[in-house]
């Protein structure tokens, strides 16, 4: 079972409550958008979570490297310089 | 027209009953969904039945001694209801075709002053979701493959000989049944045709004057169905849980 | 030297750099994210474990889905129904967390089908009677969430978060299984002997539930290391026996060991050994129910293609590109 009859992958977006942003919540699987969205209600708001979904099918989204907070993913371990055990620095000194 | 007593009792029995027994069939697919997303999503559907099957069995006494120590005979639910699973088809038609007439009857239930309507104000919304489900199934299996047209197609046809219960008056619901049961059919075709099926052109009710479910005459798989569900209930009399 | 080494050779060195990077941002606990830099070892080591956590989670819903349609009051039924259901959720949390790593759901339950990925060896026993249910709330919950709330604290991110989300619903399962278990105890006397008898048999696989002993883990040092694990196994366990005594106590019920006793020295209660022959055989493939599970699992998914295979289909044939945006649209929105 492979190819044609994988669902696509499916990212999850839920508004928690009025007045705050859609905050990522997870992913799913789903043939379309509006299985994305019933599966989504399903899995993500069963306890109330959420007054509001997104789904976006995970391919559509394009990740722009500097918008991820942490210091070291692909893009900028290229300026590895930036942190500090770039340097090498002899036993024995201390608090630095 | 006010209701009796005794004829609301019957009446909440009857809708309790087709709650519990239909919750009791989905929770039979904890385990063996096609999917993992729709393990989560028939068990919600049978949790709001089984919820919905709560209040309305203590509107009519103890929830427990009705769902456990009733005789088969003394079931008030839809035939439809009683069916066993199938396949995933069949299911899915079973739940078309229940959930549509749900939402009419709640529907209506929930706009006048009887005494269900407070409980068929909130039910409605959980029927609607059920519906939708229903209905996005049975577009994507009629009108998806060749083996799922047929499977669908079937099973439309085979559970179709049990729709016609549904719109025997229910006393103690005053509603117009007759105007129900266009809205079903009309809303039901809809559905099928959108999904590429026939709408199945057999009979809506069996030749038996006997009745049906609502006069508690019921079909074969319905018995074990209850052995099994009271079996370990009915094993410790008296007991609590 | 030549050109081609010279590169060659500033790669390592480039490799290395990031490894270090890698190891600056463990050690600071800081979390590690999917497109970030890691050693191939331990993009393997999370895959293996947050498959092996994710078929736990669905293999587990058996064992527990057998009593469904028995629940002796529909109280029960209810929420022994929104249990299995959120073992279903946990399963798809942890599933789209391995897939942050480039793993797909297809490709693990493919594995997990051959036999080729583990799932919890506790979901080989089976549950013979209603107390099974809540002994598997108690002791087996109990053991996985002693286990599971260090993963909270997880190096990798999606780990972490799925389990923070995991750790939060679970809450309930837990204290579910203890009541239950209550019930039984205060019940009749045939209530309470089928409490008893399920604790008898579920107290020593739970135990076993936190691995091998410490010297003899194969993966535990490293995984420790990575901060994936954060305490030995044989500490997690401690900690679980120090919390049931009390509790089995509190519900009137006995813990098939006599060897357990408070040791004031160490702090904790000392328990008799554990049969890791019956762990390993039943780790073999040798328990009582490990052909059921895996039958059940892969017919659920064969008997279920048709179905994938027509929503795919579907999808397919009503594909419609989206409409073309015209000003600052907001995406459709659902009220859930």
């Amino acid at each position: 079972m492979s190819g044609s009859t994988d669902w696509p992958l499916w990212e999850v977006f839920v508004r928690s409550r009025r007045g705050l942003s859609h905050t990522h919540a997870g992913s799913l699987h789903a043939p379309d958008a509006e299985m994305a969205l019933r599966n989504a209600r399903d899995l993500y708001t069963r306890r109330g979570e959420g007054v509001s979904l997104w789904v976006v099918p995970s391919s559509a989204v394009t990740a722009s490297s500097p918008d991820e907070k942490d210091p070291f993913f692909e893009p900028s371990a290229d300026k590895p310089y930036r942190h500090p055990t770039f340097y090498e620095i002899p036993d024995g000194v201390k608090h630095l | 027209m006010t209701a009796t007593a005794a004829e609301a009792t019957a009446a909440a029995l009857a809708l309790g009953d087709d709650a519990l027994v239909l919750s009791h069939r989905l929770g039979e697919w904890a385990g063996h969904a096609p999917v993992l997303e729709e393990e989560v999503a028939l068990a919600n559907i049978a949790l709001d039945l089984l919820g919905q099957a709560r209040v309305l069995l203590s509107l009519a006494g103890d929830e427990d001694e009705l769902a456990y120590l009733r005789e088969e005979r003394a079931f008030r639910n839809l035939q439809l209801v009683e069916q066993p699973n199938g396949d995933f088809a069949h299911t899915i038609a079973r739940q078309l075709y229940f959930s549509v007439y749900q939402r009419l009857l709640y529907g209506e239930l929930a706009t006048g002053s009887g005494e269900f309507a407070p409980l068929a104000a909130k039910a409605v919304k959980e029927v609607a979701y059920h519906q939708d489900h229903a209905e996005q199934w049975t577009l994507r299996l009629g009108d998806g493959t060749e083996e799922s047209h047929g499977r669908m197609g079937r099973a439309c046809e085979a559970l179709w000989k049990f729709t016609g219960e549904m719109f025997q008056p229910v006393p103690g619901l005053d509603l117009d049944w007759p105007a129900l049961e266009a809205s079903w059919l009309e809303l039901v075709a809809d559905v099928l045709e959108r999904a590429t099926l026939t709408v199945p052109s057999g009979p809506r009710t069996g030749a038996w004057t006997a009745g049906a479910g609502r006069q508690g005459v019921h079909t074969e798989p319905f018995g074990r169905m209850l052995a099994e569900m009271q079996h370990l209930h009915r094993s410790h009399p008296g007991a609590s849980w | 030297m030549t050109a081609m080494t010279a590169m060659t050779a500033m790669t390592a060195d480039t490799a290395e750099r990031y490894e270090a990077v890698f190891d600056a941002a463990v050690a600071a606990d800081e979390r590690i994210e999917p497109r970030d830099w890691m050693p191939e070892a331990y993009r393997a080591t999370l895959v293996r474990q947050m498959a092996q956590h994710a078929h736990s989670e669905i293999i587990g819903m058996q064992p527990e889905a057998n009593w469904i349609t028995r629940a002796p009051s529909l109280r029960r039924k209810a929420i022994l129904m929104a249990k299995v259901q959120d073992e279903a959720g946990h399963g798809l949390y942890l599933y789209s967390a391995a897939e942050t790593l480039g793993t797909s759901r297809e490709e693990l339950l493919d594995k997990l089908h051959a036999g080729r990925q583990r799932y919890s060896s506790i979901f080989n026993y089976p549950t013979l009677t209603w107390a099974d249910v809540g002994a598997i709330g108690w002791l087996v919950d109990g053991a996985a969430i002693t286990n599971q709330v260090p993963l909270c604290r997880c190096s990798y991110g999606p780990y972490a978060r799925a389990m923070v989300r995991i750790c939060k619903e679970e809450s309930f399962h837990q204290r579910q299984g203890f009541e239950l278990l209550l019930a039984l105890s205060r019940g009749t006397p045939a209530q309470h002997e089928m409490a008893q008898d399920a604790v008898d048999r579920w107290w020593w696989p739970s135990l076993m539930m936190f691995g091998p002993p410490d010297d003899e883990s194969s993966h535990s040092a490293q995984s420790m290391a990575w901060k994936i694990k954060r305490h030995s196994n044989d500490e997690l366990r401690r900690r679980f026996v120090d919390i049931c005594v009390p509790q089995a106590r509190a519900l009137g019920l006995t813990l098939p060991d006599p060897e357990i006793r408070w040791n004031e020295e160490r702090g904790h209660h000392d328990f008799g050994p554990i049969d890791w022959t019956e762990f390993q055989e039943v780790l073999k493939g040798n328990g009582p129910c490990n052909e059921e599970r895996l039958t059940q699992r892969r017919r659920a998914h064969e008997e279920g293609a048709w179905v994938r295979e027509a929503a795919a289909a579907h999808a397919e044939k009503h594909r419609t590109t989206p409409p073309a945006r015209t000003g600052h649209g907001a995406p459709q929105e659902a009220t859930a």
